[in-house]
């Protein structure tokens, strides 16, 4: 196991580096100057040339690379000119935000989505079956961003129970308690869609599990239909459903720019459309390889899970 | 291609997504010529009105312009830039996928590792990237939404190649000297479109949804140009004052998406075989029973010393509107402590047989229509699942064939026994697990305590067979139907496990229904052989008399398959010709065709057992070595 924990680290090296030069690749795309258009059309040309011997853009594109490569690996992800503050500091601190956000919502999309498809399989064609698929095919086809929006006019505006926006009450907020109460809309209005796609995968994993031989060899013990289903199907059910879950946090990053932008939510996704639309290309670019780069770490703990859980593939 | 579309319109759901879908494919390409207002004049004393105002039928927006007129325009511009956005991420994945499917090698790779480094990114997060360096604007926004959907296209269509891509008709093309782009259109495309079809189907509501996300941020569409997700941008500054500003576009791109979806998924559906034959269904806890009241079911006079009576035993299968004759019609009896051999070919219905007995097989789709399983004068097929349970494992017990796929992969060897103890028996965890030692010991498998804690895929193939004949040996059963048990295994364990299996029954009496194909394994255990054939048992009696002097053909073929030490001559002749298909038995013996005594009285009527010795039966209107049945034993 640690072996294998080992080798699937030095693997996960290649991956981060081709993902740092796929971004190093579109920040260089810019059209014009880069260093204009990351100091804005006020900069003086001192600072331009300044900041182009910085970036190393005197220098031939893989030379550039690796300079740019070295600062990253130093914990210089530059500086975020509109906020005027290093964009490490500046990306750390909202990840934090996103992560409570996403990490709450992913727990809810596993927990619903599984029991979801579990019920589905278990009573296939019966009348849960068809109301679970017709909720999940509305879970995947609504906008989030619209959802979020119904449940603010409903639970916030009109039921008064959650608040509409941020991360903690303005006066004398930021406890736990105060943290949750503000959670519960955006986790449940991100967790939506994911929960959809993983209530689908879990049911026709299910299906495929119960028709296997050791399926009908445990029925042939005698054991009951609960215990054949939890212990003898989902165990197995999971354990391939492991890496879909992996991709699905992949989804729910993604889903929270919508989700952060609705409920004013002081996270990463929000953080990334106020600098697109500031143009402050470093802070989007120090985001996108955060965000990046613990994606990839989530998948490879996704991938040591499954191998830790499957005896098979753990010799 | 009707037949697609008659599934297609079967799946209600899907047929009105296709409805919707269609409503309003019309609406938006007919809305330059309806009567709306101009979605772009701006009326300011007329701003936030209501829906159902006069002359604005869904209201007006913070600028005082018509919103079903600007819905139906932005729903127009979403579309568009959705299934624009798709169609070149079709093709440029298509295109990868191809390419790399069909080329192979370092091409595949390279291109492959480039396509991982992609999904490498969440999804959105990309196309965010992309817009920030490319800037807002609805065409940036689809190049971004087209980007990142590429690899779902090269995988998928990557995956069909590579299983194309080596196929016999490929093979031929080339040796032709067709070159490869020729080859790629002409034979390759053709193959995989459809493929391509289904992924874009499946993610073009996906590509709207996220095109409606990007505008959504106001990264999209820029004004005065709105599509649906910058509507529904614009509309949350006033979320509050005026809701449906927002909420009607928001309202369009559910439908819009769900109907896609709808759709989509019925496409998917309809082109799936595995679901039109029911092999997406889940097996139902016991066999469905669907006997119809008033047959005389029994042919003898019930066999009072018998353990297990089955008695006119039919199983189908329905798939589709085709009933498959599985079992058609088997009657046989056990004795305590005896050994029954069911010996066929594959197909011939002996498996099913056996799993009919306790309602293990898989339903959907098989049914047992008619008939009587009785164990010690208890009616199997009569009892409910709950029932039937406490007869599972503890008075019959099963050994399957392939112990590979027959014990459960993730879990220990002897919690799997534990599981079947304590079921049954109630004895604490520690002591069945010391009877769960006890019984791996008893199959002879050496360092029994430290095998189970063992997985089965840690074991040898002989020895999870014995893990599988302990399980069925953990509450000292009645009865062991052995299902091909020995066929998996090579000959010093087959006999390994014969012998375990005959000393099973001298020390516990219990008796044994021996499931094979192969005479020369019935021979070494069984007391008693039934020979099924097409559903039925062709002939059925002591194992030395029948393989002494066979009566029926078939059984003669079976018995000639088997090679004989000693004889090198006796080579094992297969025998030519298959067995009828299970949904269209022919009149009169099924073996008919493949006979080579048939005569015209054979293809007549239905065939019945007669008995041509003591305990002897056989289903053949001539037999071997009888002169006129019809003189000999009696006619049943």
């Amino acid at each position: 196991m640690l072996r294998y924990a080992l080798r699937r680290l030095l693997m996960i090296l290649p991956v981060l580096l081709g993902l740092s030069l796929i971004v190093f690749a579109i920040m260089s795309l810019i059209p014009g100057d880069p260093a204009r258009a990351i100091l804005g059309s006020y900069a003086t040309p001192e600072n331009l040339a300044e900041l182009r011997a910085d970036l190393g853009l005197d220098l031939p594109a893989p030379q550039q690379y690796l300079v740019w490569l070295g600062n990253i690996l130093q914990g210089d992800l530059g500086r975020s000119y509109s906020l005027n503050r290093p964009v490490l500091d500046e990306v750390l601190e909202r990840f934090g935000a996103t992560l409570i956000l996403a990490g709450t919502a992913l727990v809810i999309c596993i927990v619903v989505g599984v029991a979801a498809g579990i019920v589905s399989a278990v009573r296939q064609y019966g009348w849960s079956d068809r109301i679970i698929t017709l909720l999940v095919l509305v879970g995947i086809s609504v906008p989030a961003f619209w959802l979020g929006m119904l449940m603010i006019l409903a639970f916030a505006v009109e039921l008064r129970w959650f608040p509409a926006s941020g991360m903690t009450a303005v006066y004398g907020g930021g406890g736990v308690l105060d943290i949750l109460h503000h959670l519960v809309l955006p986790a449940l209005a991100l967790a939506v869609v994911a929960a959809g796609v993983i209530a689908r995968l879990t049911r026709s994993n299910m299906l495929e599990v119960m028709r296997q031989d050791y399926i009908r060899t445990a029925r042939a013990k005698g054991l009951g239909e609960g215990r054949v289903v939890m212990r003898h199907a989902f165990k197995v059910a999971l354990v391939n459903l492991i890496p879909v879950i992996g991709v699905q946090a992949g989804f729910v990053i993604g889903g929270a720019v919508y989700i952060e932008t609705v409920f004013q939510w002081p996270g990463i996704g929000r953080m990334l459309v106020n600098a697109i639309s500031t143009r402050d290309l470093l802070l989007v670019q120090g985001g996108v390889l955060v965000v990046a780069a613990s994606y990839v770490l989530f998948n490879l703990f996704a991938d040591l899970l499954q191998h830790w859980l499957d005896p098979r593939i753990r010799a | 291609m009707m037949a697609f579309l008659t599934l297609l319109a079967r799946n209600r759901l899907a047929a009105f997504g296709a409805i919707v879908l269609a409503l309003l494919l019309l609406l938006v390409l007919i809305t330059p010529w309806l009567p709306l207002l101009d979605p772009d004049v701006t009326q300011p004393a007329n701003r936030l009105r209501p829906p159902f105002s006069p002359d604005h039928l869904l209201g007006t927006d913070a600028l005082g312009r018509d919103i079903l007129s600007r819905l139906l325009w932005g729903t127009r511009i979403s579309l568009a830039v959705g299934i624009a956005a798709s169609l070149v991420a079709a093709l440029v994945g298509s295109l990868i996928g191809i390419v790399a499917g069909y080329f192979g090698g370092r091409t595949d790779n390279l291109m492959m590792r480039g396509i991982d480094m992609l999904m490498a990114f969440p999804y959105i997060l990309l196309a965010l990237a992309i817009v920030a360096v490319l800037g807002p604007g609805l065409m940036n926004a689809l190049y971004a939404i087209a980007i990142v959907n590429i690899p779902f296209f090269a995988r998928n269509i990557r995956g069909v190649t590579v299983g194309i891509a080596h196929r016999e008709f490929i093979d031929a093309a080339r040796l032709s000297g067709k070159g490869n782009l020729r080859i790629l259109t002409s034979e390759l495309l053709p193959n995989v479109l459809p493929v391509i079809v289904i992924t874009m189907s499946t993610t073009v509501g996906w590509m709207i949804l996220e095109t409606a996300g990007l505008s959504f941020l106001g990264l999209g569409a820029q004004p005065p140009q709105a599509d649906l997700g910058s509507m529904l941008g614009e509309g949350r500054k006033m979320m509050l004052n005026a809701p449906h500003v927002a909420m009607l576009p928001g309202l369009v791109i559910f439908i819009l998406v769900m109907s896609i979806n709808l759709l989509g998924d019925g496409i998917r559906d309809a082109l799936d075989p595995r679901l039109k034959s029911g092999a997406l269904s889940r097996p139902a806890p016991i066999t469905r029973i669907r006997r119809q009241p008033g047959h005389a079911d029994s042919q003898d006079g019930p066999d009072d010393n018998a353990l297990l009576t089955v008695d006119e035993l039919h199983t189908d299968f329905e798939v589709g509107e085709q009933t498959y004759r599985a079992v058609n019609g088997v009657s046989f009896a056990i004795r305590p402590n005896e050994c029954l051999g069911l010996v066929g070919e594959s197909g011939s219905g002996k498996s099913v047989t056996a799993l009919s007995l306790l309602g293990l097989v898989a339903s959907p789709p098989g049914v047992i229509t008619r008939g009587r399983v009785s164990l010690a004068k208890r009616d199997l097929l009569g009892l409910s699942a709950g029932q039937l349970r406490k007869i599972r494992g503890k008075d019959v017990a099963y050994v399957f064939q392939d112990p590979l796929s027959t014990l459960h992969p993730l879990i220990r060897v002897g919690d799997q026994l534990i599981e079947a103890i304590q079921l049954h028996q109630p004895l604490s965890k520690v002591e069945a697990r010391k009877l769960a030692v006890e019984l791996l010991g008893q199959v002879r498998i050496p360092n029994p305590a430290q095998r189970a804690d063992q997985y089965p895929h840690e074991l040898s193939g002989g020895m999870r067979q014995r893990v599988g004949i302990a399980m069925a040996l953990a509450n000292d059963p009645q009865l062991i139907i052995a299902d091909e048990p020995t066929t998996a295994l090579d000959v010093t364990v087959q006999a390994q496990i014969l012998a375990l299996i005959q000393n099973l029954r001298d020390t516990q009496g219990t008796a044994v229904l021996f499931i094979t194909h192969d005479f020369g394994v019935v021979s070494q255990v069984c007391d008693r052989v039934a020979v099924m054939y097409a559903g039925r048992i062709v002939e059925i009696g002591s194992t030395a008399e029948i393989l002494d002097t066979p009566r029926h053909p078939y059984t003669r073929r079976l018995i000639d398959c088997v090679p004989r030490l000693g004889e090198p001559d006796n080579e094992p002749a297969a025998i030519p010709g298959l067995p009828p298909a299970a949904n269209a038995l022919p009149e009169g013996c099924a073996f008919a065709d493949r006979c080579d005594l048939v005569e015209p009285a054979c293809r007549r009527g239905d065939i019945e057992l007669i008995a041509t010795d003591a305990d002897r039966r056989v289903r053949c209107i001539k037999p071997l070595g009888i002169a006129d049945p019809t003189t000999q034993g009696v006619t049943t």
